[in-house]
């Protein structure tokens, strides 16, 4: 322990917390608050007037917003069970071939990348053009190759067009979920699972009884982690379909309420709506901290 | 090999090149096409050069000519690093020194900030926007560097503060104690035995803050706007996916330069990078 000055502590640790207070702590109390405020785009000013629940009414009752929580709810559920299952799956069969190596490097480089970016990279892969002209997407290539005809991925609604878009968050997501998963895999340790085999087991007991169970706690915090990345989702959907053809979800939503119709009542409520769902994985974070830190004293 | 043990392994073999591939095409495809021509991109599919891909001629630079002078993206490349860099170096030596008021020094409130720090570690951007913008409009902060500097700087630090913590905290005391006692101040202790010693962790974060930050979007978006004299990568390819959406040639090169950065931290830190990508998903 360091025993030293006030003031020298604070110039430690002051900048970092005024920083936090001031872009974090403030703003997200305020939030709260200006969500019961109406339209305009001042914070107390004399066009803000209390509105009460309005706002809130204006959430889960307006059709658009329907649309844009049933559709965050699906990229939630899709999403994330596709990510955590391919990123398992990866992990699990990776550790028994040669090439792993340059596989996983394969599938973890769209980690790298902004997702603006890789929103132009699926924009050209679902490309649509009419079934006379030559097809340059990929996907729609396939199915002429396939004697289908071309299908608009982007603006079938509202299913074909929202999955395509989840696609390419699964796209992103999955290596980050192999990595992880991957090094846990490799944690558990050998003479457990040769003991189970020389008992009997298959390789299919081995995962369900052993493999599984011993990962249920990287399952746990990988799953979360995607929880909160995914409702949060914004750029795939900002950039390729500008929220257009019931593709709305809550972030683009909020964004248009803030900066189409400058309504900063709408927006700060759609915003709380985020934090509610976050929430519990943030009271979940700080208890598990404590735990720890209960387990070091 | 016996051939039951290749009927085994057939299947794993399967599933895993067909994910490759299927993980490999999209990238391909638009690394191949920002090479071609706009009659060929419309005349053909991109994988029709693989066909005879030694034919040199079907290649050309003019995309990327085009989209680096006339449509703003070498601007902006440079707008990415002016903004990434000095925001990455302020948050991470930021988070750093207060990682060490944490983990080395009791002081009034330590264990509520901490609390609040961890908490807010995960909340949601779109939370912090509507409140901050005014007092950046009043601030005459929006549209600049050091407006988005201090921004990215404050977004990123509960988590780098947190994952510095877990590794400086792990400093061992003794080192700290003796040379409290041959007199080196708090400074000087952090700046030559706590900064080495957690080196790693701190390249880690570093690495993990800039691609953050070189890749967001949507901060850039609220406190920067679109204006050519600021905006980064990101914002313009969003620009021009919406106003040249059919320009095939300039958007697959445009999207291609601005992932060219951070590929080449992939490449040539891929140890470093994994461990930051990792710290950074954990990023409200």
């Amino acid at each position: 322990m360091i025993h030293t000055q006030r003031w020298i502590v604070w110039l430690f640790v002051g900048p970092a917390v005024f920083l936090i207070l001031f872009f974090l702590t403030y703003p997200t109390l305020m939030t709260i608050v200006r969500s019961f405020y109406g339209k305009g785009t001042q914070i107390f000013g004399s066009t803000a007037t209390l509105v009460g629940l309005s706002n809130w009414k204006f959430v889960f009752t307006n059709p658009t917003m329907l649309a844009a929580l049933r559709n965050n709810a699906l990229w939630t559920i899709v999403f994330t069970i596709c990510t955590v299952t391919c990123g398992l799956l990866l992990a699990v069969l990776l550790d028994r071939v040669r090439y792993e190596k340059v596989v996983k490097s394969i599938i973890f480089i769209p980690a790298a990348i902004s997702m603006v970016g890789a929103a132009v990279i699926w924009k050209f892969v679902y490309a649509y053009r009419p079934v006379d002209l030559p097809q340059i997407g990929v996907v729609n290539a396939l199915m002429v190759a396939c004697g289908k005809e071309p299908v608009g991925w982007l603006i079938e609604r509202p299913w074909i067009n929202n999955l395509a878009l989840i696609v390419v968050g699964i796209w992103i997501w999955t290596g980050f979920c192999m990595v992880i998963f991957s090094a846990a895999y490799k944690s558990i340790p050998e003479d457990i699972i040769e003991a189970a085999r020389t008992d009997g087991a298959n390789e299919w007991q081995i995962f369900g009884k052993i493999t599984l169970p011993l990962m249920t706690p990287t399952i746990a915090v990988v799953t979360t982690t995607m929880i909160v990345q995914v409702l949060k989702i914004f750029d795939i959907v900002f950039v390729m379909t500008h929220g257009a053809y019931d593709t709305e979800v809550i972030a683009s939503r909020m964004y248009k309420e803030m900066f189409s119709f400058y309504n900063y009542g709408r927006a700060s409520a759609i915003a709380v709506v985020l934090l509610f769902l976050i929430a519990p994985v943030m009271i979940f974070n700080i208890r598990r901290f404590t735990r720890q830190e209960e387990k070091c004293a | 090999m016996s051939f039951k043990c290749l009927m085994v392994r057939f299947p794993i073999h399967l599933i895993l090149l067909s994910l490759t591939a299927a993980w490999l095409v999209p990238t391909l495809g638009l690394f191949v096409t920002s090479f071609r021509s706009p009659q060929d991109i419309f005349g053909s599919g991109w994988w029709t050069v693989f066909a005879n891909l030694f034919d040199l001629d079907q290649f050309t630079f003019t995309n990327y000519m085009q989209v680096i002078a006339k449509e703003g993206l070498g601007r902006s490349f440079f707008n990415s690093l002016s903004i990434s860099v000095p925001a990455t170096l302020l948050s991470t030596f930021m988070a750093a020194m207060a990682a060490f008021g944490f983990a080395w020094m009791r002081f009034a409130g330590r264990k509520i900030l901490f609390l609040l720090l961890i908490g807010l570690m995960v909340v949601p951007l779109q939370m912090t926007f509507i409140p901050i913008l005014p007092i950046y409009r009043w601030l005459g902060l929006s549209g600049t560097f050091p407006g988005i500097w201090l921004a990215h700087a404050g977004y990123g630090l509960p988590l780098s503060t947190y994952l510095l913590y877990t590794s400086i905290s792990r400093v061992p005391p003794d080192l700290l104690d003796s040379a409290a006692i041959d007199g080196a101040s708090p400074m000087r202790i952090f700046c030559s035995i706590v900064i080495p010693i957690s080196f790693p962790a701190l390249a880690s974060v570093f690495i993990f803050q800039f691609l953050w930050i070189w890749n967001d979007f949507l901060v850039a978006l609220i406190y920067l706007g679109a204006a050519p004299k600021v905006a980064p990568v990101t914002l313009t390819v969003a620009n021009l996916v919406t106003n040249r959406g059919q320009n095939w040639e300039l958007l697959t090169a445009a999207a291609f330069v601005s992932m060219a950065l951070p590929l080449l931290v992939f490449l040539s830190l891929q140890r470093h990078f994994v461990r930051g990508v990792i710290a950074g998903a954990m990023k409200g």
